[in-house]
């Protein structure tokens, strides 16, 4: 085993499973809304940026666009529908699995079974026999200031404050002057412009299709079970650990060994672990502070 | 007022349907003359969900092949009709469609599905109603089958043909990547049994889930075991994946394959040199220089302005309903037993691929294949040319289903000690 392999295949899987979650968990950590459409969000964020690059864009401008697209959608979507299923589980699961299929299905019909694909820039990184795409290796970095900035946005401004007390008390929150509905509104914009970022970050490396959103899903869902109730903190431990579990038996036994492991490891810590990571961590922190 | 409406003419549909079905029946039961039979197709192709893509040229094809016979009178003098849902890409309607096709619509004969996971989902209800059954997709092989017409090349004809290209050009060492299903397994299998009989070893082999979209690690696996080539048996959206990320990562060792580009069209879709130094073995690709097939590609593109492409699969639909309405005006009647008996009489084809014909004992096609070569522009080039009979069956298994019924499918495995893994 390669030690820079292995550190190469852990930077991608981390920015993997932190940008396919990242959206999904902001949405529902804040709001209880499970997103069952959170694919096809990222889909349409690369979408957006894939049909602006062949119109010409350059590259991060089209991501931009892409970003923006989805935002706005993420607006309409709110306004329309999803704010109608607040403190609603199964009936928002069951209307944004729906809104899935019909932007599924509705991309299809306007822009048929495939579009003209980007390819990945900024080449490759050389070391021996091996080489690794620097466009993958560099996701980390973007995943961790993705991290940061929420982490900045949510603690250290006054729109994180006051999203966060419409979260834990909407009622007195509301007593306070906050205007609960549309820090709703805002937090589900954000969630979806962090799933159009992750479309546009992966949409010159992966492949632009109606159902692209499908192959974020798994990895989506199960780092925001494993990570648990603390969004940032969650989603960032959840990378870290199916990221280096994904790596290693990836690097060992090949790509199926590593599928296994992940779901495996989802498996134990959803029955060890009924609160996640982060509820270990608070209990954890519980003791030492008890002691 | 609406609600009844739709109640009232979905009741005449449905007697109209009826009506219909019982003609057909009737034109089974008495092998009646020409001119008195409704003749009635079933194409059954996906135009949504996961294989939309390869799925929607096979449709296309189809009602290209049944708009010409249209003009030209149909088949015993009656315009053909068609029962043609999209079956979603979605294996349980895909069964409850093929019962539909046969129980109601009473289809003369039936096109249906894109993976070999589809076809076995239906193969055993074609069977039970002894229903003719073209399956048109390039596939693992081995399928001996009384009601099932094989149309597409097997492995071992598409891996036959560029194989032993690769070995000639590149050198002895295979390291082959596989998508996990049974089609990827088998496939992969028939590699090594090849490899073996043109002197080559497969140094390595990977088996990759049909959800997995990062390939980091399988193209660092594939530079450390240094091959002379690579055999990439890829199927899907998922791993369309590979090959950007392969030339993003500077992996540009020659690679083979019966899956990609001829199927999914990939070296239009990505940004070249994305499939640079990709070889396929195929029995067709829309840029095959011929007049012939430039012509048939003109009279698609003018029915279709807006397609995208015409794979492999959408060639052995057209091909296939051609020859199967002249087995049709042969036997006089669309009686099935009597159509499949005189297919298995064995048929030359005047195919846009070139002149091929059909194996009648083992239900195959001796197939033109050809070597096609992409280039860093994602220019298509024909490399090498050669005719390739189905062998598996016919050869090494013994299948004659003019002698014996039996709805059976052989793997390499019971045949070859090389394809079978458990022995390694």
């Amino acid at each position: 085993m390669n030690a820079l392999n292995l550190l190469f295949q852990f930077a991608d899987n981390f920015a993997f499973v932190v940008l396919a979650a990242v959206g999904l968990a902001v949405i529902f950590g804040m709001m209880g809304v499970i997103n069952l459409g959170h694919g096809e969000f990222i889909m349409i964020g690369a979408y957006g940026t894939t049909l602006s690059a062949n119109a010409g864009a350059p590259l991060p401008v089209a991501m931009a666009i892409g970003v923006l697209v989805t935002a706005v959608m993420g607006l309409i979507l709110e306004r329309t529908i999803i704010h109608r299923l607040y403190d609603r589980l199964f009936d928002s699961m069951v209307a944004t699995w729906a809104l899935g299929l019909i932007l599924t299905q509705g991309m299809r019909i306007l822009f048929g079974n495939s579009i003209p694909q980007v390819s990945t820039p900024l080449g490759n990184i050389a070391y021996g026999e091996f080489s690794y795409s620097t466009y993958r290796v560099l996701l980390l970095p973007v995943a961790l200031l993705v991290l940061g900035g929420l982490y900045v946005l949510f603690t250290r401004t006054e729109f994180g404050i006051r999203a966060r007390a419409t979260i834990q008390d909407p009622d007195t929150a509301r007593a306070l002057g906050v205007d609960t509905d549309r820090m709703y509104t805002a937090t589900f914009v954000i969630g979806s412009a962090l799933a159009g970022l992750t479309g546009a970050l992966y949409a010159p490396t992966l492949t632009v299709v109606p159902g692209m959103g499908s192959s974020f899903l798994v990895e989506a869902f199960v780092a925001v079970v494993v990570g648990g109730p603390s969004v940032l903190l969650g989603t960032t431990l959840s990378g870290g650990l199916l990221g280096t579990i994904d790596a290693v038996f990836t690097n060992l036994f090949g790509t199926f060994y590593g599928q296994i492991a992940m779901l495996l490891t989802a498996i134990v810590v959803i029955r060890v672990l009924s609160d996640g990571l982060t509820g270990l961590v608070e209990t954890v922190r519980n003791r030492v502070e008890g002691e | 007022m609406s609600g009844k409406r739709s109640g009232l003419s979905r009741r005449s549909f449905l007697a109209t349907g009826g009506a219909i079905g019982g003609a057909a029946l009737a034109g089974c039961l008495t092998g009646g003359g020409s001119g008195e039979e409704t003749v009635k197709l079933g194409i059954i192709e996906d135009r949504s969900g996961n294989f939309a893509l390869n799925g929607t040229p096979k449709y296309n094809a189809s009602m290209l092949a049944i708009e010409e016979l249209n003009e030209e009178g149909g088949i015993l003098g009656n315009e053909i009709e068609t029962f043609a849902p999209d079956p979603q890409s979605d294996n349980q309607r895909y069964q409850q469609l093929t019962r539909q096709a046969i129980n109601e619509e009473n289809v003369d004969a039936l096109w249906a599905g894109y993976s070999s996971a589809t076809r076995e989902t239906i193969r055993p209800i074609i069977d039970q109603n002894e229903q003719l059954y073209f399956y048109t997709t390039q596939y693992e092989g081995g399928v001996c089958d009384s009601y099932t017409f094989c149309m597409g090349a097997t492995a071992r004809q598409q891996l036959g043909s560029v194989l032993p290209y690769m070995v000639e050009n590149f050198g002895t060492d295979i390291y082959t990547i596989a998508a996990d299903y049974n089609f990827g397994q088998l496939s992969a299998d028939w590699v090594r049994v090849l490899a073996d009989e043109n002197d080559a070893n497969v140094i390595g082999e990977e088996f990759i889930p049909l959800s997995v979209t990062d390939f980091g690690s399988t193209i660092n696996n594939i530079q450390d075991a240094d091959p002379d080539f690579v055999m990439a048996l890829l199927v899907g959206a998922n791993h369309t994946s590979f090959w950007n990320q392969r030339t993003s990562a500077g992996l540009d060792v020659p690679m083979g394959t019966s899956t990609v580009m001829a199927q999914g069209y990939q070296h239009k879709r990505l940004d070249p040199p994305a499939m640079a130094n990709v070889y396929g073995g195929f029995n067709y690709m829309e840029e095959i220089p011929t007049d012939r097939n430039q012509e048939f590609v003109s009279r698609y593109y003018e029915k279709f302005p807006d397609a995208a492409y015409i794979n492999e699969e959408a060639v052995n639909n057209y091909f296939s309903i051609k020859m199967y309405a002249r087995a049709a005006e042969a036997v006089g009647s669309t009686n099935q037993a009597d159509i499949i008996e005189e297919l298995e009489k064995g048929m030359d084809v005047s195919a846009p691929e070139g002149d091929i014909s059909l194996q009648g004992p083992v239900h195959h096609m001796t197939h033109n294949m050809r070597v096609f070569r992409c280039d860093e522009d994602h220019t298509i080039t024909v490399e090498d040319e050669q005719q390739i009979s189905e062998q598996f069956l016919s050869e090494t298994v013994g299948c004659n289903l003019r002698e014996n019924e039996e709805t059976t499918q052989y793997v390499p495995a019971d045949y070859y000690e090389e394809a079978d893994a458990t022995q390694e």
